[in-house]
């Protein structure tokens, strides 16, 4: 391993810039002439608008203009596209109402977005904003998912019983018949409470028109500029992509709610390209709590056979998911093709059968959020798992070690679709057993019981699929992309390298990691690398970050690119060597004429690229240019084991969680320093969402949780230090052997939590504990757990 | 109504006419085109925004420009001397203490005035001190890290 | 945020009149509620008037028997003061746990208590050690003070210049908070005074801070945690809101009391 190669903890090349407060977000850019937009926004969760006067508006200081719904539409501006489609049951499809990018005769939840006041300032801009009249017809609203399938007010007209889709995956006749067998049931109804992602940068997009060359411009905070670019060029605004350039600058967070494409995008480069000025909108945090896609929130039963030793014969899921107010981008495959398809976990469960009914509601829409689908289906296996050890007397660890898939078993089909390629889920339980000091937890229990206080441990041991996707694979289940990823390596003549990337960075330290596989390939100097990213207008295409898929398939795609680039610059070394190319080695940044003295550098080989004075140019191009598509053959399958050790005041209810520690498996370890990171961090969001997160509505659909003030967001002093160590085994079908580490903090870790509460709180007669587990609910399920014993 | 404000920021004197009603991070961002101080919440809470006014950690975004009249403001653009990291500064690269570097601004002007209050603090103050600057990226567990290191560092140590 | 005049004034007679020549106009110290308030477009005052120029309301002195701490001092410099510290710890204590490090930093007492924020700990304080507030116009027992939901006895262009508080022989101030915002979901404010024990209750009560007799009268007789451990205080006057039911709330306040009473020694 050389200094800056695979495997080094090489410090990051951006944060130079981010520490000096040279960054360059979407908000700190101003274009020349820029005028500034505002949305209005529906303050009702259900309504049909009668009416919008925006005369008193247009005529305020420093309006420029105001536009509604019924001027997109007479523009011939479309709706927000679904980018997949979920076929129900029946295999009919989903229903996907329209979007409108403004609203023209109804709105569906807080924040829909109703008309835009775009002036000289934003101050003014707002202020105008609060000049528009709209009359509205209040409506019923629909929050409870229950209440939306069991008829009542309608969401969508097109959507009967506010059912999106009715989706199933496995043989439910072959679960029914293992049911019958069962010597042990264990059951569980689970909610993953609905959270707001919280990018501490706010979504922010302006919109640029050049009049001379008739390209628009916009720069956007988002996860996937590529993705952008075709879903709003070519299914809202009709711009040709060539002329369309989209630009993600440095992203402040995504965590999933930078993917999907979003109304205000599209408002503001229609309207720079209408008032001929740049037109500028940033949110505000209030905005993002109302407009950001929300994550998770399904409600869940489920239940699993046993034979007499505790060996899972069965599981049997029904899940009803939110989808919101509208089909986001991603929205219909998260409780589907990536949530079913996990429940088969790290165990050799022989059947499985789930189905799935999305439901809207007025809600802000829901989709994938950090984890997207695999931390709901991760929470409810593992709390399942913990509830199936109770029920048979077994141990937590022993009940796991009885059904996990061996080490020798891969490649492994489960029969929920997938195939994992590799893992060692026992060696990495035991790993985390010996970081948690397992053997010596009885003592700490006793320990605090001695201070009146309750010690409990909770365990998870998940597995994920990411590496987001063989484009065959999803295309067969909806997907109306392909997703696979691009790269491009440009070597200059003085041997530097640029590469071009259509992942995109917001926090991943991309710029670091994929250097350091130019590095290690070409022995180049570090410094002499630049990795670009988020510029549609820089890189041949892409389909963007999420899904812990950027160095599984972006990296990749790299890796194939630098070896195109060692197989040209061979071709030259052996012409400018006189040697065949098959006697040379290429190594360390030198290339050889095996066997002799014979040695170019791969500076002097680039250079002779671009000064080609001797080349055979019928066989042998110039330059050292090189392009890869990269579409994975398979998910990547990161697993891992997670304990969490609580300690609670029954006085108060508050936890404090003693210890945490997180072995996963990534994978082959590029930067273990950034892997290290991306899990602290994943861990953190997952102990927020079972402690702290939940978004919360009123019964008439306002959200009660719509600030800092009433969200509970993770603090430094609501955590721990973590234990977070790697327990390898590699991907088998990538060259790098990489899996992904962006998601598996949050996957793994809240079933944990949970399970440690409930492990704690055991002896006072709690049996379970809803997410977040705030300290009213479990003074409250203690009063409830005593109150019970006492009875008996 | 306009008003004519002068402070100095970074060491240097500036002035502008802004309104009542402009913030100080407004003035710093828009005004002075300072763009390292970032707005990241409107209710006073996120601590993206964090700057020094007279030697101590306050939040530019509630506070307004003209209450800065004659105030002695530093940014995080004020720290490095030329390409030489502050030590907290290094300090957070050192030990991956950032990851989308939004709230990194003001986490880092928040933690220099720790220090200065208190030059060795525990783990405990670190994160109790912490409580106005939100993190998304890094669960905080390196920001820690970072600031003991950078402590030690800003000690002499 | 909608504009407004702003005044930065030298004096509170120069505040007064500023106050009174605006149509609708504001004071403002710290400025940790009014701003974000005003950004939030819940109050449009045309005028805004600044203290932070009034030198004469900081500081803080203490003498034989009180702690006198000018309106504009920061909670910073309160919880920071090894005077305030010595004299009555509790008070140091409870600044301390006011907002964070950048709101300690800008926020003041006068401020606070100006606000009476049903949530924010300084009522609690001036309730439980039995304060005076000090204003332009004259001096009011805390107890006559703060009067509602961010109502006090101030009258229209009154302004608050100092709080006194008298030396306790024993106090301590407990907070839960609340998990999102941090301000008090229950404080109590716990105190033996030279004219008996006081126990001030903030962030539960629907009405603002109060104070719980039952307690304050089992504490006169001993003063030891047991001697409140089975008074709780009636859910029907308490807060339930997302964050806590009223009847968590109640159960906080006797913990929260016995602890300070703990804590107290």
């Amino acid at each position: 391993m050389t200094a800056t190669g695979i495997g080094a903890a090489v410090k990051r090349v951006e944060d130079f810039r981010f520490l000096t407060g040279r960054g360059n977000y979407t908000d700190d850019i101003d274009r020349p002439g820029q005028a500034y937009a505002w949305i209005l926004r529906s303050p009702h969760a259900h309504a049909q608008i009668m009416k919008i006067d925006t005369a008193k508006a247009a005529a305020a200081p420093g309006v420029i203009a105001v536009f509604t719904g019924k001027d997109l539409q007479a523009d011939g501006i479309g709706g927000l596209p679904c980018g997949w489609q979920v076929n129900n049951k029946d295999d009919s499809p989903m229903a996907e109402p329209a979007h409108p990018a403004l609203a023209t005769d109804k709105v569906r939840h807080v924040g829909d977005q109703v008309a835009v006041v775009i002036a000289e300032s934003k101050d003014e801009a707002r202020v105008a904003a609060e000049l528009i009249a709209v009359d509205y017809t209040p409506l019923p609203a629909v929050l409870d998912m229950n209440a939306a399938i069991a008829g009542g007010a309608l969401v969508h007209e097109d959507a009967p019983d506010n059912t999106c889709y009715d989706w199933h995956i496995g043989d439910a006749a072959a679960v029914d018949d293992a049911f019958k067998q069962a010597a042990h049931v264990a059951q569980i109804d689970i909610v993953n409470n609905r959270l707001v992602p919280n990018a501490i940068e706010p979504r922010a997009a302006i919109g640029d028109f050049d009049t001379a060359t008739g390209e628009y411009t916009l720069y956007t905070t988002s996860q996937n500029p590529h993705v952008i670019r075709l879903l709003m060029g070519a299914f809202v605004l009709n711009i040709p992509e060539h002329k369309l350039r989209v630009i993600a600058p440095d992203v402040g967070g995504g965590f999933g709610s930078k993917i999907y494409h979003y109304a205000e995008e599209a408002i503001v480069t229609w309207a720079a390209g209408k008032l001929r000025r740049p037109v500028k909108w940033t949110a505000e945090r209030s905005e993002s709590f109302m407009t950001d896609c929300h994550g998770r929130d399904h409600a869940t039963h489920a239940e699993m056979a046993m034979d007499k030793n505790g060996k899972f014969l069965a599981l049997r899921v029904a899940t009803k998911a939110n989808m919101g107010a509208y089909l986001s981008t991603f929205a219909p495959c998260v409780p589907t093709y990536l949530y079913a398809t996990l429940l088969a976990g790290v165990y050799t469960t022989p059947q499985i059968y789930c189905e799935v009914r999305a439901v809207f509601t007025n809600t802000v829409p829901v989709d994938a959020y950090r984890g997207a689908g695999r931390p709901e289906a991760s929470y409810l296996l593992e709390r399942l798992v913990d509830r199936a050890a109770r029920e048979t007397g077994l141990s937590q660890v022993e009940i796991r070690e009885r059904n996990f898939i061996a080490a020798d078993a891969f490649p492994y089909q489960t029969p929920v679709a997938l195939e994992y390629d590799s893992g060692d889920y026992g060696a990495t339980l035991d790993q985390a057993l010996t970081a948690i000091a397992y053997d010596k937890f009885e003592a700490r229990k006793k320990k605090s019981a001695k201070t009146g206080k309750r010690r409990g441990i909770g365990f998870s041991t998940y597995i994920e699929a990411c590496g987001i996707a063989p484009s065959a694979v999803v295309g067969s289940l909806g997907a109306r992309a392909g997703l696979f990823e691009s790269a491009e390596v440009r070597v200059h003549p003085t041997g530097s390298v640029t590469v071009f990337t259509g992942s995109h960075s917001h926090g991943q330290g991309h710029e670091t990691t994929f250097a350091q596989l130019i590095s290690d390939t070409l022995g180049v100097p570090f410094e002499g690398i630049d990795i670009v990213h988020g510029d549609t207008g820089r890189i041949a295409y892409g389909m963007g970050t999420y899904g812990s898929r950027s160095l599984a398939v972006g990296g990749e795609a790299i890796m194939r690119a630098t070896n195109r680039i060692v197989d040209k610059a061979r071709k030259i070394a052996a012409h400018m060597l006189e040697a065949s190319e098959e006697d040379i080695e290429f190594k360390d940044g030198t290339f050889t004429v095996s066997g002799t003295d014979k040695a170019l550098s791969f500076g002097e080989v680039a250079l002779s690229a671009y000064v080609p004075h001797n080349f055979p140019h019928e066989t042998l191009e110039p330059g050292l240019n090189e392009t890869a598509f990269y579409d994975p053959a398979n998910f990547t399958y990161p697993g891992g084991c997670h304990i969490c050790e609580v300690e609670i005041d029954p006085d108060t209810g508050e936890i404090e969680i003693a210890d945490f520690v997180a072995v996963d498996d990534v994978g082959r370890v590029v930067n273990p320093m950034i892997v290290e990171g991306q899990v602290h961090g994943g861990v953190a969001q997952g102990i927020g969402q079972a402690l702290l997160e939940g978004c919360v509505y009123d019964g008439t659909g306002q959200l009660l949780t719509g600030s800092y003030m009433d969200y509970t967001m993770p603090r430094a002093d609501n955590l721990p230090a973590f234990k977070v160590s790697t327990n390898t085994t590699l991907c088998a079908h990538n060259s790098l052997g990489v899996k992904g580490c962006g998601e598996v903090g949050a996957i793994g870790s809240p079933p944990a939590v949970i399970n440690a509460i409930v492990d704690a709180l055991w002896d006072d007669g709690v049996r379970d504990i809803s997410m977040p587990a705030t300290p009213e609910k479990i003074w409250q399920a203690i009063q409830a757990g005593q109150r019970a014993a006492a009875a008996e | 109504m306009s008003y004519a404000v002068s402070m100095t920021v970074n060491g240097k004197s500036v002035s502008g006419d802004v309104e009542g009603r402009t913030l100080l991070v407004q003035f710093l961002r828009e005004h002075l085109r300072m763009t390292g101080t970032h707005v990241g919440c409107d209710t006073s809470q996120c601590g993206a925004c964090v700057v020094h006014v007279n030697g101590t950690s306050v939040k530019s975004c509630t506070m307004l420009a003209v209450q800065a009249e004659g105030a002695d403001v530093t940014t995080i653009e004020g720290l490095a001397n030329g390409d030489e990291l502050h030590p907290m500064q290094a300090a957070f690269r050192e030990h991956h203490g950032l990851q989308c570097g939004f709230c990194t601004p003001g986490m880092v002007m928040s933690a220099i005035d720790l220090v200065n209050e208190n030059p060795d603090p525990t783990e405990t103050e670190i994160r109790e001190w912490l409580e106005g600057n939100l993190c998304r990226c890094t669960g905080y567990h390196n920001i820690v890290k970072s600031i003991e290191a950078g402590a030690k560092a800003m000690r002499g140590g | 945020m909608y504009d407004f005049n702003y005044h930065r004034v030298g004096s509170t007679d120069e505040a007064a009149e500023k106050l009174k020549a605006a149509e609708d106009a504001t004071l403002v110290a710290g400025g940790m509620t009014l701003i974000p308030t005003l950004k939030q477009r819940l109050a449009s005052p045309s005028d805004v008037v600044d203290l932070s120029g009034v030198s004469d309301l900081v500081g803080i002195t203490v003498d034989g028997s009180s702690v006198t701490i000018g309106a504009m001092t920061t909670h910073g410099a309160v919880t920071g003061s090894s005077d305030v510290r010595g004299a009555i710890p509790a008070l140091a204590d409870l600044a301390g746990e006011i907002g964070d490090a950048q709101v300690r930093h800008r926020g003041t007492i006068g401020g606070s208590v100006a606000n009476n924020d049903p949530a924010a700990d300084y009522p609690a304080a001036c309730i439980g050690l039995g304060a005076t507030i000090v204003t332009t116009a004259r001096e009011i027992a805390a107890d006559d003070f703060f009067t509602g939901l961010f109502d006090t006895a101030l009258d229209e262009g009154e302004i608050i210049t100092a709080i006194r508080f008298p030396k306790p022989k024993r106090a301590a101030y407990m907070k839960f908070p609340n998990p999102a915002s941090r301000y008090a979901l229950v404080g109590v404010f716990v105190a033996e005074t030279n004219d008996g024990v006081r126990v001030a209750v903030t962030g539960a009560g629907d009405d603002g801070v109060f104070r719980v007799a039952e307690m304050e009268s089992a504490l006169a007789k001993n003063f030891a945690p047991d001697a409140i451990a089975d008074i709780t205080v009636p859910d029907g006057g308490l807060n339930s809101d997302i964050h806590a039911s009223a009847e968590y709330r109640a159960h906080l306040i006797t913990v929260m009391a016995k602890r300070a009473v703990a804590a107290a020694g």
